[in-house]
């Protein structure tokens, strides 16, 4: 399944119950204000490194760029995609679960 | 709404002000100016000119007062004063010239 | 209303994500209209406002971060940005955009706005004002 993640993980609490309700081998990609979670030495950095020993983490390029947040300096392990990227993933999923 | 210019259409909003700030071309200016009856001279288009560059750099349009400095600071102190821009620009410069220089009403103008 | 009030707005979102930074932003430039004595401070998510290098470009949104290098032409010259919030964040100060202010009583000396203040600074200087406005 892929879950999507469109909130700061410091302000509301989506990427932590994605994380918690996604099986081994899921697809989750971050995105809006999601991508705020993927900047290393930030709050979510232990969780997302934990979750990627057993599932793919996945980051919006043209969203961090938006941002102001460079790739170099997200958490390592986590891939950045742009939107054709996000449209593989959504089609090589049967699901498409947003955590909102 | 939407101004015709030799066969071209540009949107305009309900007050006149275009509605895609990439369609402006001087002929825009030329042809609001000319619905409003201001001929555009130099002085006009100095004007114009340095809103379109505050809103290249800042993505807004100045508010009447901030304008007034900064020409003040750009084209000399007998420039940046209210009673040279109104004269310029009657129905007010921030609001007029804006207009013309193909910009969003200046945010904070009623 | 004759009388100077020393007016704070404080914000707490993310840009893009909600509407809130942007309106918050031009409530601050017409506020600022009213020759009273206005900050703003930076909280929370509020901190990724000012993040350098924003380009939006490829989002059809607008990046409308150029436009709080023109609060210093507002007289707006004090943004207080919380340091633990950017600490939690993985950011430090170098992240932030360089924004700057004139000083006409010092020869249109230009000097920086962001002034990054502890927690418990932000808390003090919140008390000494006469209104606090949230976006």
């Amino acid at each position: 399944m892929l879950h999507t993640v469109n909130k700061s993980p410091y302000e509301k609490n989506s990427l932590e119950t994605c994380l918690g309700l996604s099986l081994d081998g899921s697809d989750i990609l971050l995105i809006e204000d999601g991508v705020y979670g993927a900047i290393a030495g930030g709050k979510a950095s232990a969780m997302l490194l934990e979750a990627m020993k057993t599932r793919q983490v996945y980051a919006l390029g043209p969203d961090l760029a938006a941002r102001g947040i460079d790739p170099g300096r997200l958490v390592d392990g986590i891939t950045v995609v742009d939107y054709g990227g996000f449209v593989e993933l959504a089609a090589r999923n049967d699901r498409v679960q947003a955590w909102l | 709404m939407a101004l015709e210019i030799n066969g071209k259409t540009y949107e305009t909003d309900e007050e006149g002000y275009l509605a895609n700030l990439s369609d402006w071309d001087e002929e825009v200016a030329r042809k609001m100016a000319e619905l409003d009856d201001c001929d555009l001279t130099d002085n006009h288009w100095e004007v114009i000119n340095f809103l379109r560059e505050y809103y290249e750099e800042y993505q807004i349009a100045p508010a009447v007062r901030v304008l007034t400095k900064a020409i003040g600071k750009k084209l000399g102190k007998d420039k940046g004063n209210s009673k040279y821009l109104y004269q310029l620009f009657p129905y007010g410069p921030a609001k007029q010239a804006c207009k013309y220089a193909g910009l969003p009403k200046p945010t904070g103008c009623v | 209303m004759s009388e100077i009030k020393k007016f704070m707005y404080i914000n707490r979102r993310a840009p893009y994500g909600s509407i809130y930074a942007l309106e918050g932003l031009e409530v601050v430039l017409i506020g600022a209209a009213f020759d009273q004595d206005c900050c703003m401070a930076f909280v929370g998510d509020g901190v990724f406002q000012l993040v350098r290098g924003q380009d939006s470009t490829q989002t059809g949104m607008k990046n409308f971060s150029p436009a709080y290098k023109a609060l210093g032409d507002y007289d707006v010259n004090r943004l207080y940005v919380e340091r633990e919030s950017l600490a939690e964040r993985g950011l430090s100060e170098d992240d932030l955009m360089e924004l700057t202010w004139e000083d006409e009583d010092d020869d249109w000396a230009e000097k920086p706005s962001i002034r990054v203040v502890s927690r418990e600074e932000l808390a003090r200087l919140m008390e000494e004002q006469d209104v606090l406005l949230n976006f």
